[in-house]
């Protein structure tokens, strides 16, 4: 099954028969059983299925992290499932960004060092126009020189999206961005998340358990069993949970 | 709790293994030392007792005192008169003479023949008298006159077999001699590379310049005669100068010179072994307290489920107990292959010690094993007792930190309280007059432990400012050592492997692949072997892999001097253990370096010759006719020797010099009192003495000192002359005489010294006479000033390369202090390594990353050690004149290499763990 994209919107970031099977023999998992998927630039999508659905290998084969037993991903116009480690990485450093459930910040950095560490990586220099403008919208501006264990978890995941951000990747892959956050700041996080989409044109891919989450989402697939078996465009949260509920997901 | 203790280490082998390392080195060179010294000793005591095993008495010549014996002196022979009395007594079965000497034998390439710095000895045969011959006969006869038997390793060695002819020289130039036979010691071909010579009595007698005389009268009772009898019997008729004694007593007194040696060649080397387990038990205490900090989630579990505290600390202290007896046993075993391997490498160096197999005594395994457990125990006390601080609600916080302890606080202050408490030791220790040798070396020990510990405690104080400092330094130094080994190994190693694996061009690869080869063919091996393990498995080897670059990338440096600076405790701690070995190191180079520069001054003040005449191995001393014939060689203006040997003075042995009248030609003095003129004019009783000494009997111009000789004779000496000797060191004992009294009651008087000066200076034609001069002595040689020089400094030097090498342990042990730092690390960071590759490090920004901060560490290390090496030089050199502080920049610049070097190898593995992490690992959580 390969579901497209509803609109005329072109893809950054292309799937094709994606199966990853772990382990061999009887042990062998079949986390994902062949699933095709494009992702629309400058959209949020959100992926849900309950735990063991498959969805979180999905985003790491998408993102270069993990290598599927069969298919392909084309990320801007480039094949990933072949390249070597190194391409791999350098490939991550210029079209991919991460926001992590635990934030992931480096302890002995400061705010502005995390922010900038994609870019350090990559040894270019940041534009301080946007950097700017970058931790002014994500509410940094005052934080800037504190570190990690100075800031608050909100406050951490803000500089885990603003080091997202930094590099202007291709597309965004969050992993249960609000996994670890009280509800109130699962809110703000969500609303900057989208903020970025609307305002930068930002792709990002999300992945959640969350139907509040999915509802901020122009598109969500639904998985089940490596496999997608929903998918909707921009809907309420009343709905979602809906649509988990018909189809047993949860 | 026990069986928890257990499972715990089992489930972490690879920490467990790495902690225990610096103990098993430590241990293994504890027990290797004792195996060595104790195999040594075996071997020379059955040498000793194989010499006496049909002999029940043994009467020797017996010196006024006794003798101390690192200075050179000999007991006088007797009068060979006495052995037809001793065989006329009744009680005596058969009585044989002997003397012996050094003799020398010259290879047909005219050189003495010497094997290391072992001995020449020589002595005399009887074969009428076989019970009493410790030699055996292998091949062709005993010596007749003017003949002589030789061992079956000279023999062999040198291409000489009997009935060919060999040069000996003994106390007068070489003889010809017709070989007669070979022989063995007992049953063993060599005893430590000695060379062995025998002769008949006659013989033996001229060549060793004891006509008449004996060295040595070997006794048997017969049957029915006691021992005591014997002795007794043979006291009745001993004269004046001789002493008997029982066989086995005199075997003991034999070996009382190399035992003494021994002692302080174990002692020596055991207090390497001590630095090495000194430096283990900080990379102990190290890698336990992070074990614990990575623990503290599983401590807090158990104290949730009910472990008391004592509990807690049982656990750690038990697995800290199992490491310890583990990596002890490992250490005593290795300590046996340590003392073959030391006996393979004096082997190889000539220098064969006796060796009658390895000697394990119960002491060995007893101390190695107690100072293994204790040295490992006290190391985990304080991480045991961190551990009990975690409290149970730990266990359910994600990233808990262990709680500072109560102190935490005060520790800077505690610690540097410390060093300063250590500092005042050392300087009691060593300035405060008139305490005990032992007082003092047990106060500088304290003292020293405590200032080492004290700095690593403090440390981690001085972590950020070094970090910062380091950063640069390492980057620099990381780039110009890549750029030394780019062309022979990272450039090789990338052709090799696009070579074999790698895509592209068959043209290009094959040509690359060809260079490489030429370029480091060791590495052609490797990659082959790689290409040998991909086809036989499914190991798929890093391709494409990133040509070599020598700029390490600034992203990647960046990070890894953060991570150096993020742990200020803990990277202190590992660079404490390289600090010790630094400062160790540093401070054996500076003194190294403060006594070569005092010793060539004073050779320049003292020594106002142009040639000196030195033994082959520049510290022997030759007989008095090597003197004599260098006289005779024209163009010589003035030839003066320094002889030496022990004499008793104001009751205690003290070393005597005697200087003939050339003296004053050749030799200078910085005289308190008297002139150089005296040192010529001496003649019966006129003595010059050194200042201290003059000041310690309250001696001035005119005073009287009775001096006795080793062969009895009281000198009644009046002084002449005191003189300052230079702060380097002067040849001269505290009592100089002339020669001619010297030699009138010392048995075989030995030139110490021979120096002589020459019409037209050192030149060519000067050099080349003084060397056919000495043909027929080919143990001597002759040295222009500046030789003689630096070949006296070599000794010095000499030594200090056996310290460096002895030191370079404790580095070693050091380098996996880094090692399990990092692993430790490394698997502590794992998350954050995954979020880095996810975001877009590379692997090969991950190691250097990883490198840079164990770089970084090390230079840290480096920095305080060479600092605190300097001062403790410093120290030492207020204190001791004969040393000047003189900061030894070339060594210290290569110590400086030496620690980014351990830096770069102790980061090798744990980096390429870290790059081999998956970084999905970030995005996975428990």
């Amino acid at each position: 099954m390969e579901i497209g994209d509803v609109q005329d919107v072109p893809a950054v970031a292309v799937a094709k028969d994606l199966v990853r099977i772990y382990g061999e023999g009887d042990t062998a998992v079949h986390a994902l059983r062949g699933v095709g998927v494009e992702i629309a630039s400058g959209r949020l999508t959100a992926v849900m299925g309950p735990s063991g659905s498959g969805k979180s290998t999905l985003m790491h084969i998408l993102a270069g992290l993990d290598k599927p037993t069969s298919g392909s991903v084309i990320i801007d116009g480039t094949e990933i499932t072949t390249l070597g480690d190194d391409a791999l990485t350098k490939l991550r450093r210029k079209h991919i960004g991460f926001i992590f459930q635990f934030f992931n910040l480096l302890p002995m950095l400061t705010a502005r060092d995390n922010v900038l560490l994609p870019l350090t990586i990559a040894g270019e220099k940041p534009d301080d126009g946007f950097f700017d403008d970058l931790v002014a919208r994500v509410g940094l501006a005052d934080r800037l020189t504190h570190r990690p264990a100075e800031l608050s978890g909100g406050q951490q995941q803000r500089v885990a999206i603003a080091r997202a951000l930094v590099s202007r990747p291709t597309v965004i892959f969050a992993d249960e961005p609000t996994g670890n956050l009280d509800s109130k700041t699962s809110g703000e996080i969500l609303e900057l998340m989208r903020g970025s989409v609307d305002e930068y044109g930002q792709t990002t891919v999300m992945v959640t358990h969350d139907a509040r989450a999915a509802a901020m989402a122009d598109r969500v697939l639904f998985l089940a069993d490596g496999q997608i078996v929903k998918e909707t465009g921009r809907t309420s949260q009343h709905e979602i949970l809906q649509i988990i509920d018909t189809l047993d997901l949860s | 709790m026990i069986r928890f203790a257990l499972r715990g280490m089992l489930g972490r082998k690879l920490r467990t293994a790495l902690t225990a390392i610096g103990v098993v080195l430590g241990v293994a060179l504890v027990s290797g030392t004792f195996v060595l010294t104790d195999s040594i000793s075996s071997a020379f005591d059955s040498i000793f007792s194989e010499n006496y095993k049909n002999t029940d008495a043994a009467i020797t010549g017996k010196s006024a005192f006794e003798l101390s014996q690192d200075t050179p002196g000999v007991a006088p022979p007797f009068a060979e008169s006495l052995l037809p009395t001793v065989q006329g007594l009744p009680e005596v079965e058969a009585a044989g003479g002997a003397v012996a000497g050094e003799a020398q034998l010259i290879g047909r390439d005219g050189k003495a023949i010497v094997f290391g710095g072992a001995p020449n000895l020589g002595f005399s045969v009887d074969p009428e008298l076989p019970q009493f011959n410790s030699l055996t006969l292998v091949g062709g006869a005993w010596p007749a006159a003017g003949e002589v038997v030789i061992d079956t390793k000279t023999a062999a060695e040198k291409g000489f077999k009997a009935g060919d002819t060999i040069g000996v020289q003994a106390r007068g130039p070489i003889q010809r001699m017709r070989i007669s036979g070979l022989v063995e010691f007992g049953a063993v071909s060599s005893i430590g590379g000695a060379t062995l010579a025998g002769f008949d009595i006659p013989t033996a007698q001229k060549l060793f310049d004891k006509e008449g005389k004996l060295d040595q009268i070997l006794l048997s009772g017969k049957d029915g005669v006691s021992e005591q009898q014997l002795l007794d019997s043979v006291r009745t008729v001993l004269p004046a100068g001789t002493q008997v004694r029982s066989a086995a007593d005199q075997a003991a007194e034999d070996a009382r010179g190399t035992s003494g040696f021994l002692d302080f060649f174990r002692t020596f080397l055991l207090v390497f072994g001590g630095v090495a387990l000194f430096v283990g038990s900080f990379v102990i205490a190290n890698s336990l307290s992070i074990t614990i900090a990575q623990r503290t989630r599983e401590f807090a579990t158990l104290r949730t489920l009910g472990a008391s505290r004592r509990q807690l600390l049982g656990t750690v202290v038990l697995e800290a107990l199992v490491t310890g007896l583990l990596a002890s046993v490992v250490g005593l075993f290795l300590g046996l292959g340590i003392a073959t391997a030391l006996f393979n490498i004096f082997d190889a160096v000539g220098l064969t010690l006796p060796n009658n197999g390895l000697e394990f005594r119960p002491r060995t395994v007893v101390v190695a094993l107690l100072v293994g457990v204790l040295v490992t125990l006290v190391a985990s006390l304080r991480p045991a007792v961190r551990a009990t601080r975690v409290p149970p609600i730990a266990a359910v916080r994600e990233g808990a930190q262990l709680p500072p302890g109560r102190f935490h606080r005060y520790r800077p202050l505690g610690a540097a309280l410390l060093a300063v408490a250590g500092v005042a030791l050392t300087v009691t220790g060593l300035f405060v007059e008139g305490a005990s040798t032992t007082v003092v070396l047990v106060l500088l020990l304290i003292g020293v432990l405590m200032i080492f510990i004290g700095i690593a405690l403090f440390s981690s104080r001085l972590v950020r400012p070094l970090a910062a400092v380091a950063n640069p330094v390492a980057r620099w130094s990381v780039i110009a050592l890549s750029v030394l080994v780019w062309p022979l190994f990272s450039l090789p190693y990338w052709l090799l492997r696009r070579g074999v694996w790698g895509p592209g061009a068959g043209a290009r690869r094959v040509g690359g692949f060809v260079l490489g080869a030429v370029l480091n063919p060791l590495l052609l091996l490797v990659v082959l072997a790689m290409a040998v393990r991909r086809r036989l498995s499914s190991w798929q080897p890093e391709w494409p892999a990133e040509f070599p670059g020598v700029i390490p990338e600034r992203p990647a440096t960046s990070i890894g001097g953060e991570n150096s600076r993020r742990d200020p405790h803990r990277t202190s701690s590992t660079a404490a253990a390289l600090m010790i070995g630094l400062a160790l190191v540093t401070l054996v180079a500076t003194l190294g370096a403060g006594i070569i520069k005092p010793f060539e001054d004073a050779v320049d003040r003292i020594f106002s010759g142009d040639y000196a005449i030195v033994a082959q191995n520049n510290f022997s001393p030759l007989p008095p006719t090597v003197a004599t014939a260098v006289g005779d060689v024209p163009g010589v203006e003035a030839v003066s020797s320094v002889r030496g040997g022990q004499g008793r003075a104001f009751d205690e042995t003290i070393l005597i010099t005697a200087v003939d009248t050339q003296a004053p030609q050749v030799l200078r003095f910085d005289w308190e009192s008297g002139s150089q003129q005296v040192l010529g004019e001496l003649g019966a009783n006129g003595a010059i003495v050194d200042d201290e000494y003059a000041t310690a009997h309250n001696l001035q111009l005119g005073s009287p000192i009775t001096l006795q000789t080793v062969s009895g004779t009281n000198l009644a000496l009046t002084v002449r002359g005191i003189f300052k000797p230079p702060a380097g060191g002067s040849p001269f004992g505290n009592v100089t005489i002339s020669t001619t009294a010297f030699d009138a009651t010392s048995p075989q008087p030995q030139n110490l010294y021979t120096f002589l000066s020459m019409s037209g200076g050192v030149t060519d034609a000067n050099t080349q006479a003084l060397n056919d001069a000495l043909q027929s002595f080919p143990n001597a040689k002759a040295q222009t000033r500046d030789q003689f020089k630096d070949a006296q400094s070599d000794s010095v030097r000499s030594l200090l390369n056996v310290l460096y090498v002895l030191l370079a342990l404790s580095v070693v042990v050091s380098l996996f202090g880094i090692v399990n730092t990092l692993v430790l690390t490394v698997f502590e960071r794992t998350r954050e390594l995954g979020m880095l590759r996810a975001i877009g490090l590379t692997r090969r920004q991950v190691k250097r990353m990883i490198r840079h901060e164990s770089v970084i560490t090390a230079l840290i290390g480096a920095v305080i050690g060479i600092v605190l090496g300097l001062a403790l030089a410093m120290l030492l050199a207020a204190r001791l004149e004969e040393i000047t502080f003189a900061v030894p920049s070339s060594q210290l610049v290569v110590f400086a290499v030496v620690a980014v070097l351990v830096g770069i190898f102790a980061a090798i593995w744990p980096a390429r763990r870290a790059a081999r992490l998956n970084p999905l690992e970030a995005l996975q959580y428990e």
